[in-house]
């Protein structure tokens, strides 16, 4: 077991990775990506302090993991790399005595990424439950040795980032407190007398050149806006009410607990064995009624929301009681003995906050000279708790490809290895998007046929070992 | 876009070609025969009549008189010299190429050199691009640390290479590029390269003898030559000629004359009479709906090969050192 609250923050951080190879760009996609620079005027020349391999535009979690990534990869080693960010910077010397409010969980594949770090919990089991019907399913990973995920603060995941890159500072430079205010796009072809990367203003007045701009300035992204990529998105009428939440009495606290309401998923990741963060997405008009109240209202209402039942139905109850027979039945070894979440006594000392949620995704993650990573390319609802690790998974296919072109000697900013990058992102952030939004639309209603429909899946799948294996398995990438 | 290509088709198998080469190799007459799928005998013959598959008349004999420069071919690229770095242009085969052929040199010339620092796997090394033209290869070996000279004779391609290259104070450094014959930089630059790449070059030139004697001459003993170039086959024909210039347009048609094209065969034999042995030789193939280029077992188009400058002068008498690679067998050939 960990020890809590009181570790030390380890700095080490990091992996490079190697690898793959390429496509030719045809023509009609060349032409659909280019777009023309806004001014022509300037000097052909560029003084060599300015010009940099790669900039990394958004130091939160994900651009900060950027920066760490491509600086400690073996071939990009001489390469100059700069991080911008607008807030300041983020130092902690020892973990604070308090948790704060917003946390990710973070699965395996992103673990190995960020590895090194001392972790402030680890989740051994996640529990989901409906609250219309009595339809539960647990993954756990009993019979495996390795944890299913890591529950961390943002604030230590992107302070332990920051240590780290202090010891990069020979080639990776970073700049806090800097806004950029304009993004000069190069031409996608070689035009004479126009300088052929990309050009970043400062709000201080300084630009910068760039080989690769990187964008991972969150789900408003300027980069994105500017380039003119075109993102689907939608909000979802609902708000996240997160705070961090103390547990009546101690337990082992290794199982995140999600219900499903018919006003949205609320849900409790375990922190240590006396506190839990909590993350409850409902509407905008009930998150602030939440906000408002006092604490003990507060901890009522997430009480009873974990243990009422007042939204079953006879008929829902019936139907999943005969069914869950019928699957004893047929495979009688499936279905633990069911475990009952913590129940809550207070909250932490911090207040609580509220962010409204959405979902978006970029149609294009790339253009010329250009790459957009983590919520500037894809937004997702917290509720399967992917948000973080999608963007992870990112920053560590485009090292491995930035790395691989750099050893063939290739332009960074040029397509092919781009596109590669797109691609291979694409295919694998689309399908659990998708995944994670269907099952909002699913669980967000009281009708009684959705609900049979869900009760039945949740049931089958959970007397289904593989299949859960194989969920767990594609998350945990 | 396919309709043009099938009219292409029907005119390609009927006319002429529109670039007619006015100097070749080979002395004979019967190079500007009709060039139609129904020539293949023509070709047949032409291959037989090879001067070059006639033996080792040509050991260990030096000539510096006859100059690599084929002033057909330096017509043809100065038409085409602004268009280097259009990446869906002409040129683009030559930039999907770089896939196959930087690894391929990176990678022999680690096997022999080490890395010599991370990052920059190249650093220290001199090499020379021999028909640098824009600038397309000389590029990504400067950015892996080499110390790079680009030649060509056409000089508006060097100037396109260097204004490319201007922009980046990386490339400033480390790629230089100069508008000479390979003769010319012989002269000046005796054993100063520790490699050599000559890439979709040789079948432009206009004496390979010379060609090879200048390489001998810039190289350091134990440099590498790298060259890439096209086999002389029907299948070569048909698919590097036909295919590639008048059915497909891959290459502007033209650009390529079947009969300087060399077999890998040949080409060893030359190298190994001027002082090189073969370290390997690879068979490559280009996928016209991808544009990428693969490595495949069959030299039968083109190929790439790789050679080394013996560190020691071949003598009659003497016993051939052992090969430097484990892979080659060795060689104790006595001449009594």
């Amino acid at each position: 077991m960990f020890t809590f609250a009181k570790a030390k923050l380890a700095a080490v951080l990091g992996i490079g990775r190697q690898c793959v190879a390429l496509r030719a760009l045809n023509g009609a996609q060349a032409v659909r990506r280019g777009f023309a620079s806004s001014e022509r005027d300037e000097e052909p020349s560029t003084s060599e302090n300015e010009l940099f391999d790669i900039i990394i535009s958004g130091g939160g979690m994900v651009g900060t993991a950027m920066a760490c990534s491509l600086g400690l990869e073996p071939n990009l080693a001489g390469k100059k790399i700069l991080l911008l960010e607008a807030g300041h910077k983020k130092e902690m010397n020892r973990v604070p005595e308090t948790y704060s409010t917003r946390v990710s969980s973070i699965s395996p594949g992103s673990a190995t990424l960020l590895s090194g770090m001392d972790l402030c919990s680890f989740l051994n089991v996640l529990s989901v439950w409906d609250a219309c019907s009595d339809a539960l399913i647990t993954f756990d990973k009993e019979n495996l040795q390795d944890e299913m995920a890591y529950i961390v603060e943002n604030d230590v995941i992107v302070a332990a980032l920051t240590k780290q890159l202090q010891t990069l500072s020979d080639h990776v430079e970073v700049q806090y407190r800097t806004k950029v205010v304009k993004y000069t796009w190069p031409h996608p072809y070689h035009v004479s007398e126009s300088i052929p990367w990309v050009q970043v203003t400062l709000a201080n007045g300084k630009t910068l050149h760039t080989k690769l701009l990187i964008g991972a300035d969150g789900p408003n992204s300027m980069v994105r806006r500017e380039a003119g990529i075109p993102t689907v998105k939608w909000n979802y009428d609902q708000s996240a009410v997160v705070a961090v939440l103390h547990l009546s009495e101690p337990t082992e606290n290794n199982v995140a607990w999600q219900r499903f309401l018919p006003t949205g998923p609320i849900a409790m990741l375990p922190l240590s064995d006396t506190e839990s963060s909590l993350v409850w997405s409902t509407s905008h008009q009930h998150a602030e009624e939440l906000l408002q109240l006092d604490e003990e209202s507060f901890v009522d209402a997430i009480n009873s929301a974990f243990w009422s039942n007042e939204n079953h139905s006879e008929l829902v109850e019936t139907a999943g009681s005969l069914f869950r027979m019928a699957l004893s039945v047929l495979m009688p070894d499936s279905g633990s003995a069911r475990q009952l979440p913590p129940s809550v006594a207070g909250i932490g000392p911090k207040s609580r906050v509220m962010f409204p949620l959405g979902m978006g995704h970029a149609t294009e993650y790339i253009r010329h000279r250009v790459a957009i990573i983590g919520d500037a390319a894809h937004r997702v609802h917290p509720l399967a708790g992917q948000g973080a690790n999608l963007g992870f998974g990112d920053v560590a296919y485009l090292t491995k490809v930035l790395s691989q072109a750099a050893f063939n000697g290739k332009d960074l900013g040029a397509m092919q290895h781009l596109l590669e990058f797109e691609t291979e992102r694409q295919r694998h952030n689309l399908p659990m998007m998708a995944a994670v939004d269907l099952m909002k639309r699913l669980y967000s209603t009281n009708a009684a046929p959705m609900v049979l429909l869900r009760t039945f899946g949740l049931q089958a799948t959970n007397t289904l070992p593989p299949l859960k294996e194989q969920i767990m398995a594609y998350a945990s990438k | 876009m396919y309709s043009k290509k099938l009219a292409r088709l029907a005119f390609g198998l009927l006319a002429e070609p529109t670039f007619k080469c006015t100097l070749t190799r080979s002395v004979s007459s019967r190079v500007n025969a009709v060039r139609t799928l129904c020539s293949w005998t023509v070709c047949l013959h032409h291959r037989r009549k090879n001067p070059l598959s006639e033996g080792l008349t040509r050991l260990n004999v030096r000539t510096v008189s006859q100059t690599t420069l084929d002033p057909a071919e330096v017509r043809k690229f100065q038409a085409m010299a602004s268009k280097w770095w259009d990446l869906q242009g002409e040129f683009a085969a030559l930039h999907s190429m770089n896939d196959l052929r930087v690894p391929f040199i990176r990678d022999n010339l680690l096997n022999v050199h080490g890395i010599r620092q991370l990052g920059k796997p190249l650093a220290g090394l001199r090499i020379l691009d021999v028909g640098c033209g824009g600038g397309v290869l000389s590029e990504p070996l400067g950015r892996l640390g080499a110390d790079v000279r680009g030649i060509d004779p056409v000089e508006d391609s060097v100037r396109t290479a260097e204004l490319h290259s201007s922009y980046d104070p990386d490339l400033r450094e480390r790629v230089r590029y100069q508008a000479c014959t390979l003769e010319e930089l012989a002269e000046e630059e005796l054993e100063g390269f520790h490699a050599v790449v000559a890439s979709e070059v040789v079948e432009h030139l206009a004496d390979l003898d010379a060609f090879a004697s200048c390489c001998q001459q810039v190289l350091k003993p134990g440099g590498s030559l790298f060259i890439t170039t096209i086999n002389k086959t029907n299948l070569s024909y048909v698919f590097g000629i036909v295919a590639a210039e008048q059915l497909l347009r891959i290459v502007p048609s033209g650009t390529h004359d079947w009969e300087k094209f060399v077999s890998p065969e040949d080409l060893e034999r030359l190298l190994e009479s001027f002082g090189f042995y073969v370290e390997a030789i690879r068979g490559m193939m280009y996928n016209p709906l991808t544009g990428a280029w693969s490595w495949q077992q069959s030299t039968a188009i083109n190929y790439a090969l790789h050679a080394i400058k013996r560190k020691e002068e071949p003598q009659p008498g003497q016993v051939w050192p052992e090969s430097e690679n484990l892979d080659e067998p060795g060689r104790a050939t006595n001449y009594s």
